[in-house]
């Protein structure tokens, strides 16, 4: 029984996740929620800027948290701390999240708030610059943060995930001063080479600077997402 | 950096193209990839071997990988030339503006089954033998024995 059949498949390794992420954002639209996949290397600050962020948006609509790490649970438990629903996701090894771990990541959110409606929904992917840009999360937005002392070249060197992204935020401008290599400038001139489209919002996480005109983007998207 | 990941996503939609087919096993799946999708076909053929031995349909099934060379396309001169020697910038002209016109494909092209056809014949029609010879030529190194914990990207 040497014979095989052979059936022609010709699709992306990807289209998979891509339906997936296609069927929970309009899962999404439908509940009125809005799901912000931020993504950065480890230690852009991440958490320090959903702190932030929280605080500014929390007495205007329901926010609820995603961890996403390989391992603890230090992050949901920081976020806790501020009063919104956190779960954590461990994602068994693996570098990112798929549509697949976003979907049981955002039912545990709704079971841990017994059903309440979430209006921002926020994954924290892993930290990597490589592989969570390569996967559709099934989010309405894709957010980054680069810190300063991360460099302003970093657009050139991990392309994607600077051309994947609807919002840029450059953390810990407060240190400016001793990271005086980093340009401003340049680091504009990178991301728009990759991604014309791209805002960028200049933070700092730290002392607050900036995050208002964070927020402010915040606000404008979730509202027309829910219009639409 | 990513390959476990996937590696699951082409086993499920394997599984779903067995489903709408009826089939019960697969031989091998041939997928076609770009030099530069930033996939490593052998981390990929390390997870392929350890997640298809958990899985029943997948058992055994051989990983055939056809790579795709990168060609990068210059908008000012028209030229073209090999994108892993010489990246975004034309060696002829010296301009940046390129694109990459072929090597970043992650296709899954074909899967082959030893189970007979709907019609009962497993008939010739369907049978491509440079597809099966692809696949041999192609053949997977075998799995290390020891290989029992999830490859880690």
């Amino acid at each position: 029984m040497d014979d095989v059949r052979v059936i022609e498949v010709k699709q992306s390794v990807f289209a998979d996740n891509d339906r997936k992420a296609d069927e929970l954002r309009a899962r999404l639209r439908e509940q009125g929620t809005f799901l912000l996949n931020l993504m950065s290397s480890p230690g852009s600050g991440k958490t320090t800027t959903l702190r932030r962020t929280v605080e500014v948006l929390r007495g205007e609509m329901a926010i609820a948290v995603m961890e996403a790490d390989i391992d603890s649970d230090v992050d949901a438990r920081t976020m806790a701390e501020t009063g919104v629903r956190a779960i954590q996701l461990h994602t068994g090894g693996m570098c990112h999240l798929d549509a697949y771990m976003t979907e049981q990541g955002l039912e545990g959110l709704l079971a841990e708030g017994g059903g309440e409606p979430i209006d921002l929904a926020i994954l924290e992917n892993v930290g990597n610059l490589v592989c969570p840009a390569e996967f559709d999360t099934g989010a309405s937005a894709n957010a980054m943060i680069l810190s300063v002392p991360e460099g302003d070249d970093k657009p050139l060197k991990y392309p994607l995930m600077f051309s994947i992204c609807d919002v840029v935020l450059i953390n810990k401008i407060d240190a400016l001063p001793v990271f005086d290599a980093f340009s401003m400038e340049r680091v504009r001139e990178n991301i728009l080479m990759r991604n014309p489209n791209a805002t960028i919002i200049p933070i700092s996480a730290k002392t607050g600077e900036g995050v208002d005109a964070w927020a402010d983007w915040l606000r404008t998207r979730i509202a027309e997402w829910k219009i639409a | 950096m990513h390959e476990l990941g996937i590696v699951f996503h082409i086993i499920r939609s394997v599984e779903s193209v067995a489903e709408q087919n009826g089939l019960r096993s697969v031989s091998s799946v041939t997928l076609e990839l770009g030099e530069v999708s930033g996939i490593i076909p052998s981390y990929l053929t390390d997870c392929w071997n350890w997640a298809c031995s958990k899985n029943d349909l997948m058992r055994g099934a051989e990983l055939a990988i056809e790579e795709i060379p990168a060609v990068t396309f210059c908008e000012v001169c028209g030229e073209t030339y090999g994108t892993v020697e010489h990246g975004r910038t034309c060696p002829h002209c010296g301009s940046e503006r390129t694109y990459l016109l072929q090597g970043n494909e992650t296709t899954i092209k074909e899967i082959a089954t030893p189970d007979e056809g709907p019609d009962g014949g497993g008939g010739a029609d369907d049978v491509r033998a440079d597809a099966r010879a692809c696949a041999r030529a192609n053949r997977a190194p075998a799995p290390s024995e020891s290989a029992d914990a999830a490859p880690v990207c």
